[in-house]
């Protein structure tokens, strides 16, 4: 049997009140999981937590095997974390950036410039491979970000609601970026607000209400749940409504 | 009461609104028990200044102070320092009258009058600079009607006019800047002026003093008699505010007509053009910084040596920092000069340059610090990156310190050709304090953004305190130490121990 790519068990998360109650959860190398729930669900907490920015109350998180709460430096080598709010420099350039980003992963100087310049050709940053990131929009923010998470070549990309903000081009180029890591391997899971992107890329879904998963599956396998033919947006509010009824 | 929408009071009720909230806010953090700690505080702080006022003062004005040109020139000189502040500080606020951009893009797309709402924010810059001023003037005022008569509450009237002149003067500095730089060009460069005004009137006074006086007193200037016998007669309009201070109503509607005179057509003249130069200075953001293409390969370097050469690099482009290091090397200017004119001349100098320069140590290593530690731009990044957090935090400690290492080295040689032992106490003292300061800094960290600076000090009272106590402490060390005064120079250094001890364990405790 093959190493899940990531596997949650029995993790919980409290703030003020529950976050993540007792989920346990498993994602196979080489997928496209989407992971869906209402604002507050706490998609983002379990993502914080696989990519080592929250610490959990409870539980277990394995990354391609390695125990995360106990080797965390082990498991960040090999994951690469994109957020709604692009973390880059203001006054670093995107191939300064990527540099520096290649130096954090250990990635060494010649390849990294290499794949850099790949990478800012392949997002169509090269006109802007030069100037400071200040002066950036949203969307070409989100692309250098996106070329720092994948200079280091991880084997798990986690991005939280990446497409907020972006134009259709940004978008459309992000997502043929996202498909071509997934069919070369690498696996990825994706917070989202845009149903029709986790019904166009996602192989699996996972929908969280109130901190649980409370259905998971093929699309055609959560339409099966709920005995009809609908549509992800259908099938997701209906979900999500048993789920407020059942806690 | 309801006001018309959009007129000048009611912008001026939602400006006074926000400003008041904010600085309940920064003063209280919105608990209790801080606003009764701050009140305490603040009663003892005034106190205090005015005793410090009563020891300067009291002598001078015990025996009634004439309208001769002793007087004048010292009053006009007093004021001239706290003019330059003044006018330092209204530049940097009417810059950001310009430039802040918080409610800003809500305003100018509103139908609402752009030139209301530049006259109500000009004229708040004004307001707050004559408020601080007056603050900082009033136990010296307060004093001086005390000792020698209520018409020295006239100073009062100074004050504001002062604030409305330095306010003026301001918006036509930044209008100029305007022309002349363009945009992108302005912030900077207003930083840096600002920075040369507020600095380089009392280091050209003291510079002054000590190349002819061989004194460190800013004040020894204004008592010179060859300035004194210099100065134009009594009736040159040089002394108005001099003459407004001491009482003379005459002088005092006068000042406050020509500066409120000032600060009302400075408005005038500028109001029309606000909307259109604070859009392009919105524009700014989204223009792009082209740097020259680099030939340079990336480097393979360890963990470290890539953390260290990213908070170099953004220290480097930072512009608060070299407008802050500007200030910091201009502040060296007077004991540099004071070092030079004792060259080969033992503890009589070192006793002043030992300890300025311990404290600019620790204020820039402060700066620096919180600038590397906390002013973390791509937090997650860092954190989610396979280096543990000790690497993170050593190589960014280490960065600062170099930084502080390379500004002090030079200054440190010349000392040290002239004298090694002094110069080996300024290093130790000087890593005591930038070591203090990034530790308070390390121990009070949180997650912000570098544009956030401006707001640190405000982030944690204790932390700041306890920094610039450190600095003190360490800077009386090393003034006893260079005076010879190795045994006394253990209780300083045993109280800078102690703020780092108490800074300790106040510090937020981290899972």
């Amino acid at each position: 049997m093959t190493v899940p790519a990531l596997a949650l068990s029995h993790l919980t998360k409290s703030f003020d009140r529950p976050v993540v109650v007792d989920l346990d959860l498993t994602i196979r190398a080489g997928e496209f999981y989407a992971l869906l729930g209402p604002n507050g669900a706490g998609k983002t907490t379990i993502l914080r937590m696989v990519a080592g920015l929250l610490q959990p109350d409870r539980g277990d998180i394995a990354i391609f095997g390695i125990d995360a709460r106990r080797d965390p430096i082990a498991a960040k080598r090999v994951v690469a974390w994109v957020s709604d709010e692009p973390m880059v420099y203001d006054r670093l350039t995107p191939l300064e950036y990527l540099e520096f980003v290649a130096g954090l992963w250990q990635i060494e100087g010649r390849p990294a410039q290499a794949k850099a310049n790949d990478l800012v050709d392949w997002l169509g940053l090269r006109p802007h491979a030069n100037e400071l990131c200040g002066g950036f929009s949203k969307g070409m923010l989100q692309k250098v970000a996106l070329a720092g998470a994948l200079v280091h070549d991880p084997q798990l990309i986690i991005l939280d609601e990446p497409l907020t903000g972006l134009d259709a081009g940004s978008a459309r180029q992000v997502k043929d970026v996202l498909l071509g890591k997934v069919r070369s391997g690498v696996t990825v899971i994706m917070t989202t607000h845009i149903l029709e992107v986790a019904e166009r890329m996602a192989e699996r879904i996972g929908v969280i209400s109130q901190g649980r998963l409370i259905a998971e599956g093929t699309l055609a396998e959560l339409r099966t749940r709920i005995g009809r033919e609908s549509s992800l947006e259908d099938i997701f509010l209906d979900l999500v409504a048993q789920g407020t009824e059942a806690a | 009461m309801n006001l018309a929408p959009a007129s000048l009071p009611w912008f001026a009720r939602h400006e006074l609104t926000l400003a008041w909230r904010e600085l309940v806010a920064m003063l209280t953090g919105g608990s209790r028990t801080r606003s009764i700690g701050l009140v305490i505080f603040l009663v003892i702080v005034v106190i205090v200044l005015h005793l410090l006022a009563y020891g300067v003062v009291a002598r001078w004005a015990r025996g009634g102070i004439a309208s001769d040109a002793q007087s004048l020139v010292m009053l006009t000189g007093t004021g001239m320092l706290f003019w330059t502040v003044m006018l330092s500080q209204a530049l940097e606020a009417v810059t950001r009258v310009y430039y802040g951009r918080s409610d800003l893009d809500l305003i100018l797309s509103s139908p609402a009058s752009s030139r209301r709402h530049f006259a109500i924010r000009t004229g708040a810059v004004a307001l707050t600079s004559i408020a601080l001023t007056g603050l900082l003037a009033s136990p010296l005022i307060n004093m001086l009607a005390l000792f020698d008569g209520q018409r020295w509450l006239a100073a009062y009237g100074v004050v504001i006019a002062m604030g409305a002149i330095s306010t003026a003067l301001s918006v036509g500095i930044t209008m100029v800047l305007f022309r002349l730089v363009g945009p992108r060009q302005t912030r900077f460069i207003s930083q840096i002026v600002a920075a040369i005004i507020g600095a380089g009137f009392v280091i050209g006074v003291q510079a002054a003093a000590i190349l002819y006086y061989g004194d460190f007193s800013r004040l020894a200037l204004f008592q010179s008699q060859a300035i004194i016998d210099a100065a134009p007669g009594i009736d040159s309009p040089l002394w108005l505010p001099a003459k407004a201070a001491t009482g003379d109503a005459g002088a005092l509607l006068t000042m406050l007509i020509l500066g409120l005179g000032a600060l009302v057509l400075a408005i005038a003249a500028s109001a029309s053009s606000y909307g259109r130069l604070a859009i392009s200075a919105a524009g700014l953001s989204h223009v792009a910084s082209q740097r020259r293409p680099s030939a340079r390969a990336f480097q393979s370097a360890s963990q470290r040596h890539v953390l260290r050469l990213k908070e170099w690099r953004l220290l480097q482009r930072d512009p608060w920092l070299l407008s802050q290091t500007l200030m910091q090397i201009l502040y060296l200017v007077p004991p540099a000069l004071l070092l030079w004119m004792n060259f080969g001349d033992e503890a009589g100098a070192f006793v002043v340059v030992v300890p300025v320069l311990v404290m600019a140590s620790g204020q820039l290593a402060g700066g620096l610090a919180w600038l590397a530690i906390s002013g973390e731009d791509a937090h997650d990044l860092v954190v989610t990156a396979p280096v543990s957090p000790r690497t993170i935090l050593v190589a960014k400690i280490e960065a600062v310190l170099t930084v502080i290492a390379i500004v002090l080295t030079p200054l440190l040689l010349l000392m040290a050709l002239s004298s090694p032992v002094m110069a080996l106490i300024t290093a130790i003292c000087s890593i005591l304090s930038a070591g203090s300061a990034t530790a308070i800094q390390l121990w009070f960290r949180v997650v912000a953004k570098r544009s956030m600076f401006r707001r640190r000090q405000v982030a944690s009272r204790a932390a700041t305190l306890s920094e610039a106590f450190a600095s003190i402490m360490w800077a009386a060390t090393g003034a006893l130490l260079a005076g010879g005064g190795a045994l006394l120079a253990i209780a300083p250094a045993m109280v800078a121990l102690l703020v780092l001890v108490v800074a300790r364990l106040l510090s937020p405790r981290r899972a």
